[in-house]
């Protein structure tokens, strides 16, 4: 194997190159094989068939940033998590032989992490509780608000 | 020219590129190859032949597909944003090629061993969701843009499980390389899987079920849900386009799968690797017997084929599969092919699931979906943690 820690990633770094030029390589090649005519209509986006309503780029659902927040803030707690899960056989001993103190002391790095799981957890149920998770709207207000108005 | 010669011959960088450029190759025929399995599978299993007209039982199928991508019309919409369309499946299709550099396919067999092999993985796989999103807002359709924003809450939702799956791994492995980690299992005569009594089962359940869900599989292929979506953010792609985003697809259940075998079924071990024993039975039996069996069943539906083309490819392909099974006759062969023989194996039992998979569940609601990610799969692999770190301290 190459000898610098650096040099290890250079294979990932050739392979990156090769398949972006095969991709490209690809598209390229069908460019100049198949044939183009060009044709307003086909050209025009997709909508089963109708002339496009409106442009694409408006405005949707909040809940896609909701869930882009929460996947930042859980991703970002298990990355916290990879360091500690590769020292942790190393991190944890199970001392019997000098009392409860060295016994606790070997079990540190267990509770630091129960404790770190605890707190995720509290934040992962009160998003939970607020009704973040909740994709379909279960509004249990607006039935009757409804019937209200039509009456 | 000889010097330079026995210098390219000696350079540390001659293993990993040539594994590159055959990685390169194969991966789109295998593909091609994986999707005719697909179509024959699903045929099987509603009772139809499946594609029967190109060549012999369709064998050449995947070979016209590619060609026939690449003379179709390269559409690209007026109202899409022409550079990002361009650029968006070959960010897909490299992310997905990428997450296979660091995978060991055998002992011998890797393009890079790095000792945060599983990090990069993660970080590739994540790369993929981008070559979807941009892919689905570049377009400039309703379709494509609900398509990408739904795939990309799906995969950023269903990563965490995922990454949760994976840390229990890591727990009992003591690395983040993917070599090591087999090399573990070597060591600890266990695949993690099994190990802590069985309870590694819970974070392997849950990295394989965030797994589907991350490759956009069915029941979990809501991205592209054609029943609501056309075909979500590949609606406007067309041509080789299209098809660099079914590869890059297929690329990420290749990629999955393969860590699924690496971390929790021993990667390229045979089973029961400390027996020495069953190393003539398993490393040289069973591949006989597999390649062998397949070699017959070409050579009878050869003799049964009516044109001469079909009947010579059959027995091509019958030679070619006897070769290899003989191959593992011969100790220096074998020693060389036996990791990859397993690994292969289990890959493939690995992808034959996924399709089954397919033929028989039905799709899940979005709510349903979100739901399932945020709500079971998260608390399910923290619980998996918890419980085999404690396992862990004994």
């Amino acid at each position: 194997m190459p000898p610098t820690y650096a040099a290890q990633y250079l294979p990932v770094l050739i392979q990156i190159l090769i398949a972006v030029a095969v991709a490209g390589g690809m598209i390229g090649a069908s460019a100049v094989i198949g044939r183009r005519v060009k044709d307003r209509v086909k050209n025009s986006p997709y909508e089963s068939g109708m002339k496009p309503v409106g442009s694409a780029r408006e405005r949707f659902s909040v809940k896609f940033y909701l869930v882009a927040m929460l996947f930042i803030l859980f991703d970002i707690e298990a990355i916290f998590l990879y360091p500690w899960t590769v020292v942790y056989r190393d991190l944890v001993k199970l001392d019997l032989n000098h009392g409860l103190g060295g016994f606790l002391n070997g079990l540190f790095g267990f509770f630091e992490m129960v404790v770190f799981v605890l707190l995720v957890l509290c934040g992962f149920f009160y998003i939970w509780k607020k009704g973040v998770l909740n994709w379909a709207i279960e509004d249990k207000d607006e039935p009757i608000e409804e019937k209200k108005r039509a009456a | 020219m000889t010097s330079l010669f026995r210098a390219v011959l000696d350079s540390p960088w001659l293993t990993p590129v040539l594994t590159s450029l055959v990685l390169t190759a194969v991966f789109p025929l295998g593909v091609g190859y994986l999707s005719l399995l697909e179509r024959k599978l699903l045929a099987d299993f509603q009772g139809r032949l499946g594609p029967m007209r190109v060549g012999p039982h369709g064998l050449l199928q995947p070979l016209a597909d590619a060609l026939k991508m690449l003379l179709k019309e390269d559409i690209v919409p007026s109202e899409a944003e022409k550079s990002l369309f361009a650029a968006a499946p070959i960010v897909s299709v490299a992310a997905a090629m990428m997450g296979l550099t660091v995978l060991p396919f055998s002992g011998h067999i890797f393009i890079a061993d790095v000792n945060v092999g599983l990090l990069i993985v993660l970080a590739f796989s994540s790369l993929g969701a981008m070559g979807i999103i941009l892919g689905g807002w570049a377009s400039n359709s309703h379709y494509s843009l609900l398509g990408a924003l739904r795939s990309a809450a799906q995969l950023v939702s269903y990563e965490i499980g995922l990454g949760l799956g994976l840390l229990a791994g890591v727990m009992v492995a003591g690395t983040l390389s993917l070599r090591s980690i087999v090399e573990a299992q070597l060591h600890r005569h266990i695949w993690f899987a099994f190990s802590n009594f069985g309870l590694m089962l819970l974070p392997f359940s849950v990295f394989v079920m965030a797994g589907v869900a991350e490759t956009n599989r069915i029941p979990f292929d809501l991205p592209e849900a054609e029943s609501e979506l056309v075909a979500g953010y590949h609606t406007e792609f067309s041509g080789f386009r299209w098809g660099l985003y079914m590869l890059a697809e297929w690329g990420n259940i290749l990629v999955v799968s393969s860590v699924a075998v690496t971390l929790f079924l021993g990667g390229w071990l045979r089973p029961f690797p400390d027996i020495a024993l069953l190393d003539l039975p398993l490393n040289a039996g069973i591949p006989l017997l597999t390649f062998g069996g397949i070699a017959v069943y070409c050579m009878r539906r050869a003799a049964l084929a009516r044109l001469r083309y079909e009947r010579l490819i059959l027995i091509a392909v019958s030679v070619v599969f006897l070769v290899t099974g003989l191959a593992f006759l011969i100790p220096e062969p074998r020693a060389q092919l036996s990791g990859l023989f397993w690994f292969l194996a289990k890959l493939s039992s690995f992808v034959y699931s996924v399709i089954w998979l397919r033929a028989t569940l039905p799709r899940v609601r979005y709510d349903q979906l979100m739901d399932f990610g945020w709500k079971y799969l998260i608390p399910l692999g923290l619980i998996g943690l918890v419980v085999n770190a404690i396992i862990g301290l004994l």
